[in-house]
């Protein structure tokens, strides 16, 4: 799926959008610890976490089939596993294996796509991550498109040029086409760094990019932040105390 | 617990392994660990680890307090993601793409280029919900970190020398292998189940990654040093051949080391069950695999210290 | 009057040592907007990264009469707007409105203000909707629109524009040129676009293997260089 669609769904407007990026980090990290470490009567608390994290989904106003379809990018991996678990007669811990990396990747998603990138990476620098490497995550995440979108041009000018006819050209020769391509394209991105670099020191660039927003953490991010935490917690603990 | 007829556990797992190679073929050549695979020890131990690492290698990559190498990096990242779309043919109707560890390193530096993996991994793992959140420190330890120096490793020590092209080859080779490697000897340690055949050819297919990534690597090095010579970096001949051939051998080594341990049937049997009955078995067990870990890490980390003050000498 | 920019005896060489500009003398005045034609490679960029202090030559450059030296080019980068030709390499922040206040923030100018500022400038290039959107969404011609706000909202003295015009479809041409036309700023615009030069613009220089060959009205040097793309039965070679 398309990285524009997650930064569509990110620009809403939804309770959950509004909290602090902070509050939705603390309770996802929260719910992945309390699932990751979760190892009885797991179908049930899978069931339940997944209810949550659906009722989740439509309180913050996002499209709920797309979002679980978008989640389930990591079934593959998981299935292959679970199908050994099931041919060696323990399907129990490959559902484990599948449920837990799905309800994962979908607590990750609804965070993801409820907060802007750049938010939630100051965010993330509030709460102690390096900033220089918060500043290279921002910076590719902006340019992740416009470098894409020069490799598809130089990748349907070469098929418009045959690079996809196998019969006669030597696979050698494609490699070596492949090769010089990226090599291009490469420093094609080289040069548009320095030309980045250029446009920031034109405009007064000192040394550190200047953070805009101001993100304050209010009442209602850490109720939510509390709230949000505890249902997860609460959810394993009713689930291990019927299951016994 | 049932056991199924061999003949279907076979056909299964030969079934599993064909889905695997066209998934990795055409996918991604190196595991991107989900999470929910780890057992909890393996990943608090690599995010404990990788935590500090990152910071130290990101204020290394920094230089200073000058951000102005930010965007150079982040757009050389986005060009390793871009990089995924143009197919290398492998024959028989396959195609790789390139990971980029290797490349990174051996054009912008070992410490920019972890930056620019860590980077990378953070953005697939919240944008692409490709590998986990809490499994990133492992990503990161196995990709980001240990990969990249093994990867850097050859050519620092021969890229100066008549060896280069071997040293770039043998850069990207080693990055992917230690990174496929010890992402798979984690998944091992945390009981993921993988029978004998499955993990011979699993084996196998990142044999034939590693190559693809050295040849890649090496074929976009020497386009690349035709068209912008300044791009490449040219370490100056180190001094002692035998210590970088023994660097190598000991990486080598040691991974296979840790994966032949990982794989210890007790370990799996154990795990497999609840973890709270034999603690202190299960615990020598993971604690040696994680030790063999932190061993790797420290060499490549000690020889590579040693290779950079053997470079600037 | 002090000219905004006056340039004298500048000369500059490539790392490689390949000669850009052999000695330019060039002058603006307040007011003035001029057209700088050349072929490609002739040194129009070159000259243009002098006039902010992105590149050092030989000669003097002075900007409203400051030289341009280092001590000097914080001021300067206020004074000298540069809107460079790739729209995509000048907006490098995640938004639109975060773009436009880099320049302000630079400068030390608090939070509050620079959004203010910013949201100024976005109104004047007519782009005020966009300001919570990502850049990559944007159109070519929405994305110079607000590489010009951010320039704008830096209140400079002299606006250069570098191939405003390449890659706009003709209805952007338009807008852009209405667009300005209106910046009250003294302008120096690099360009191929002979009628958006001709619309814009009464004075022109023309640039040649690194020096000013000419330098008149904008008519003068089209006819004198042929400097117009127009086909009739007398140009067509038969």
């Amino acid at each position: 799926m398309h990285p524009a669609v997650l930064d569509r769904w990110s620009r809403g407007s939804s309770p959950v959008h509004r909290r602090d990026a902070r509050a939705k980090l603390v309770a996802l990290l929260v719910f992945l610890v309390c699932l990751a470490t979760a190892h009885r009567a797991l179908p049930w608390l899978a069931a339940g976490l997944l209810v949550l994290l659906a009722a989740a989904l439509l309180w913050a106003r996002l499209p709920l089939a797309a979002a679980l379809a978008r989640a389930a990018v990591v079934v593959p991996f998981g299935a292959v596993f679970a199908l050994i678990s099931w041919a060696a007669g323990d399907p129990a811990r490959g559902l484990a294996l599948v449920a837990k990396s799905y309800l994962s990747a979908l607590a990750v998603l609804l965070v993801v796509a409820t907060t802007p990138l750049p938010a939630l990476l100051r965010g993330l620098e509030m709460m102690g991550a390096p900033p220089f490497l918060l500043a290279v995550g921002q910076f590719l995440h902006r340019y992740l498109f416009v470098i894409s979108e020069e490799a598809r041009h130089i990748r349907t000018a070469a098929v418009a040029r045959g690079a996809a006819a196998r019969d006669w050209m030597a696979p050698g020769v494609r490699f070596r086409s492949a090769a010089g391509a990226l090599a291009g394209l490469f420093a094609r991105s080289y040069r548009r760094a320095e030309e980045i670099h250029r446009a920031m020191r034109a405009r007064g660039f000192g040394g550190r990019i200047p953070p805009l927003g101001e993100a304050r953490f209010r009442g209602g991010d850490a109720v939510f932040a509390v709230l949000a935490s505890l249902a997860p917690v609460a959810l394993r603990v009713a689930v291990e105390r019927v299951a016994r | 617990m049932r056991r199924c007829h061999p003949a279907l556990t076979h056909g299964v797992t030969v079934g599993a392994l064909v889905a695997r190679f066209f998934n990795s073929c055409y996918r991604e050549p190196t595991v991107h660990i989900p999470d929910g695979f780890l057992a909890t020890p393996v990943w608090a131990v690599l995010d404990a680890a990788a935590a500090p690492a990152v910071v130290l290698i990101a204020r290394r990559a920094q230089r200073g307090f000058d951000q102005a190498q930010a965007p150079l990096l982040g757009v050389m990242g986005a060009f390793v993601f871009a990089a995924q779309m143009i197919n290398f043919p492998v024959g028989a109707g396959t195609t790789g793409h390139l990971v980029g560890g290797a490349l990174l390193a051996m054009t912008l530096g070992p410490a920019s280029a972890s930056v620019v993996m860590t980077a990378i991994l953070a953005i697939q793992a919240l944008v692409f919900q490709d590998g986990g959140v809490l499994a990133l420190g492992a990503n990161a330890v196995n990709m980001a970190l240990v990969g990249v120096l093994a990867g850097y490793l050859p050519f620092s020590l021969w890229g100066g020398t008549p060896w280069r092209r071997f040293s770039i080859f043998a850069g990207g080779f080693l990055s992917v292998l230690v990174s496929a490697v010890l992402a798979l000897s984690e998944l091992l340690i945390s009981g993921v189940p993988m029978p004998r055949p499955m993990l011979g050819i699993t084996l196998g297919l990142f044999l034939v990654s590693a190559i693809l990534e050295g040849a890649i690597t090496l074929a976009v090095l020497e386009s690349l040093e035709r068209i912008q010579p300044q791009a490449v970096r040219r370490p100056r001949a180190g001094r002692s051949p035998a210590l970088g051939v023994l660097a190598v051998a000991a990486v080598l080594l040691a991974s296979v080391g840790v994966l032949i341990a990982s794989q210890a049937p007790d370990a799996i049997q154990r795990l497999t069950r609840l973890p709270a009955q034999e603690p202190a078995a299960w615990l020598s067990k993971s604690a040696a695999g994680l030790g063999g870990l932190a061993l790797i890490y420290a060499a490549c980390l000690a020889l590579g210290r040693v290779a950079s003050r053997n470079r600037s000498a | 009057m002090t000219p905004l920019i006056e340039v004298r005896g500048l000369r500059f060489r490539y790392e490689d040592g390949t000669a850009a500009l052999n000695g330019i003398d060039f002058r603006l005045d307040p007011g003035e907007t001029v057209a700088v034609f050349g072929a490609n490679g002739s040194g129009k960029t070159t000259f243009v990264l002098h006039l902010n202090g992105l590149l050092a030559g030989e000669g003097t450059v002075k900007v409203c009469g400051l030289l341009v030296e280092k001590k000097n080019l914080a001021a300067i980068r206020r004074k000298v707007g540069i809107v460079f030709q790739d729209s995509d390499s000048q907006l490098f922040m995640p938004s639109v409105l975060e773009d436009v206040a880099f320049g302000l923030l630079n400068q030390g100018m608090d939070r509050a203000a620079a959004i203010a500022r910013a949201h100024a400038a976005l109104e004047t290039v007519g782009m005020s909707a966009a300001a919570g959107r990502a850049p990559y969404h944007l159109s070519a011609g929405e994305k110079k629109r607000v590489a010009i706000a951010g320039i704008v909202a830096m209140e400079p003295d002299v606006l250069v524009l570098d191939e405003p015009t390449a890659n706009l479809d003709p209805p952007g041409q338009r807008s852009l040129a209405d667009l300005v036309a209106r910046l009250p700023q003294a302008k120096i615009l690099v360009t191929h676009d002979t009628p958006f030069a001709l619309a814009l613009c009464k004075r022109a220089v023309f640039f040649q293997a690194g020096l000013i060959s000419a330098d008149g009205t904008v008519e003068e040097l089209v006819s004198r260089f042929d400097w117009d793309f127009t086909l009739g039965p007398s140009k067509l070679s038969r």
